[in-house]
């Protein structure tokens, strides 16, 4: 657990940090957010010690940081930041090698560790190993500025807006990564960004700051629902119950699909649509083929040329989409529901919009179980 | 790419022994020199033969570029660390005034002090030389970007890691760079040192200037190109070996 107990920071006339006091539990991702000049990298830099506190005291599971030698206490940490810093003149890696090096393990440990965490990040090590920074992209650089601070098995990572560098695709792709990494890895991270989207995505709580100072420390869903004040409230800005969507996972919204094998027969067809005039398409396997109207059925006959084929992945979410992602599938596509499968294509289900709306208005009403609740 | 390399550092050792062969065929430069002054009755100064005059200036060219490189290169260091960083300004004025005064000057003045000879040469070509050493080796630690300084401290390393694994590495080539424009330099304006009589291949040089025989200069100064060609060149290679994260 990490403790900050009314810690403040002066420059001169300035006061950088006002009187901050929050603390992070294990295993939890703390996001610090603010507009610029707000502090959360001066605080984060006071947390390995690049910054030092005028006053107030950093407790790291009930030891004060400050009783800790400087270089000892930042080995400790993963540390990654936005314009990445791997080192020019080294291989990756030996970038992702530096604080094991530090730490005095042998050379074979050493090159095992660098091989695991390329694949980790999704870099394969035999391609990657051996090239130089600048012959990485912007994500792969991103990648192994991740690879290098997990590699020494740090219990806690700063990381100072690590995905703040490249586009935004890549970004929700290297959050999707994160929040995958972190199920696995369970570290306690302090993680800094600007971007109230990407803290909602990564964040179980968040620091909000404003002039050096603490304007709420809650969960995102908190955050989002009750925002503390009118600071908080605009910097979230005007869609809030979108925001919310980006919390909820698909599968806790997810209702069973009209399905139908293909061969069936059209009043098989009938029968899986009931009410409803589209019934999802199946293989006998279950894997998704496309869909079918119902009012393109004659009688008795199933005629093949009415199923509309098309290929899963454009079709379809996997349940672990946040519903805001599906909702924007959804308006793309230009349905009122979209298929869920599993990773082998297979339908598990469908999301409707009308579901989605119950999911927004639920929290307008604070009546929806939160993420995270159980 | 690596056996490009190894072959222009071969190309070089070929050169530099073609050079020694050529200063130590002392014959050869006799017979070529009367050829071309056959007026002169003496082409080549009689008290030393050539490759003796090359091997005294190569002392003073090695003894003087080693101690610039000695002084130069840790107070570059030491004005880009937080303890030495009020006095950069200062270094990096005094070292350029070093350069713009003339090493004739300097010898005359240093003469009073440390007498005739091989010493007051030395320290003339050290005062000269260091400029270019201090001022790339600042350029160079410059360079390196903050964001993988601060990475490297946020890391663990102390200030002395940070600067051998990190800093040195990165500004190496830009600090070659600086030494290779001193020791060519030096090569050149180490023939001064004749006039104090610290010997070198200035000897011919002033020595023919002084008798007026052509012949004379042309034995000081046609090695003395050579040899500065050959450091230069040997210099660029090191500093293109130096290519940070591979080409």
């Amino acid at each position: 657990m990490i403790r900050l107990e009314h810690v403040s920071k002066r420059y001169g006339d300035t006061l950088a940090i006002d009187d901050l006091t929050f603390e992070i539990p294990d295993g939890e991702v703390c996001v610090l957010i603010g507009p610029s000049g707000c502090g959360k990298t001066t605080t984060l830099r006071m947390i390995n010690r690049l910054v030092e506190p005028s006053t107030g005291t950093i407790t790291i599971d009930g030891r004060d940081i400050m009783s800790v030698p400087t270089e000892q206490l930042r080995r400790g940490f993963g540390y990654a930041i936005q314009s990445v810093g791997l080192f020019p003149h080294l291989t990756v890696a030996d970038n992702i090698g530096v604080v094991p090096r530090l730490l005095g393990w042998d050379k074979e440990r050493i090159a095992e560790r660098a091989v695991s965490m390329l694949t980790l990040v999704g870099l394969d090590p035999a391609a990657y190993s051996g090239k130089y920074p600048r012959q990485l992209s912007g994500g792969e650089a991103q990648r192994v500025g991740v690879a290098r601070a997990l590699a020494a098995d740090p219990p806690v990572l700063l990381m100072d807006e690590p995905f703040g560098a490249v586009d935004p695709l890549n970004r929700v792709r290297l959050q999707d990564e994160f929040v995958r990494l972190q199920r696995e890895l369970h570290k306690t991270v302090i993680f800094v960004t600007h971007d109230i989207d990407e803290a909602v995505r990564l964040a179980d709580r968040i620091a909000i700051m404003r002039d050096g100072r603490l304007q709420q420390f809650d969960t995102p869903e908190q955050l989002l629902d009750h925002p503390a004040n009118k600071f908080v409230h605009d910097f979230i800005g005007a869609d809030r119950a979108l925001k919310r969507l980006v919390r909820v996972r698909v599968d806790s919204m997810m209702t069973d699909a009209a399905r139908v094998v293909i061969g069936a027969g059209a009043d098989a067809a009938r029968m899986a649509a009931g009410s409803r005039r589209f019934t999802y398409v199946t293989s006998s396997d279950g894997r998704l083929e496309g869909w079918l109207d119902t009012d393109d059925l004659k009688d008795g006959v199933f005629a093949a040329d009415a199923i509309t084929r098309a290929d899963p992945a454009e079709i379809s979410v996997n349940a672990e989409t946040s519903l805001r992602d599906a909702l924007s599938r959804m308006l793309g596509l230009g349905f009122r529901s979209i298929a869920v499968t599993d990773d082998d294509c297979r339908l598990v289900g469908e999301v409707t919009l009308r579901g989605i709306e119950q999911a927004m208005a639920g929290s307008d009403e604070h009546v929806a179980p939160k993420v995270g609740e159980k | 790419m690596n056996a490009r390399r190894s072959y222009r550092w071969v190309l070089l050792a070929a050169a530099a022994l073609g050079f020694a062969w050529l200063v130590s065929a002392q014959g050869l430069w006799s017979s070529a020199l009367h050829a071309m002054f056959p007026a002169y009755d003496n082409v080549l100064v009689s008290r030393q033969t050539l490759s003796a005059l090359v091997l005294q200036h190569l002392a003073l060219v090695g003894l003087s570029s080693g101690l610039t490189i000695a002084v130069g290169v840790p107070l570059g260091i030491w004005v880009t660390r937080p303890s030495g960083r009020p006095l950069r300004g200062l270094l990096v004025a005094s070292t350029d005034l070093g350069q713009t005064f003339p090493p004739v000057a300097v010898l005359a003045l240093a003469m009073p002090v440390l007498g005739f000879g091989f010493w007051p040469t030395i320290v003339a070509l050290l005062i000269y030389g260091l400029f270019p050493v201090v001022s790339s080796t600042i350029a160079g630690l410059d360079a390196v970007p903050p964001a993988v300084l601060e990475s490297a401290r946020g890391m663990g390393m102390g200030p002395v890691q940070v600067l051998w694994r990190v800093e040195l590495p990165l500004a190496a080539r830009v600090m070659v760079s600086g030494i290779r424009t001193s020791v060519s330099i030096n090569i050149g304006t180490a023939t001064v040192g004749a006039a104090i009589g610290t010997g070198g291949l200035g000897v011919p040089i002033i020595g023919g200037l002084a008798v007026q025989n052509m012949a004379y200069v042309i034995e000081g100064a046609l090695p003395a190109a050579l040899l500065a060609i050959l450091a230069d060149t040997a210099l660029a290679q090191l500093e293109a070996s130096l290519s940070v994260g591979d080409e």
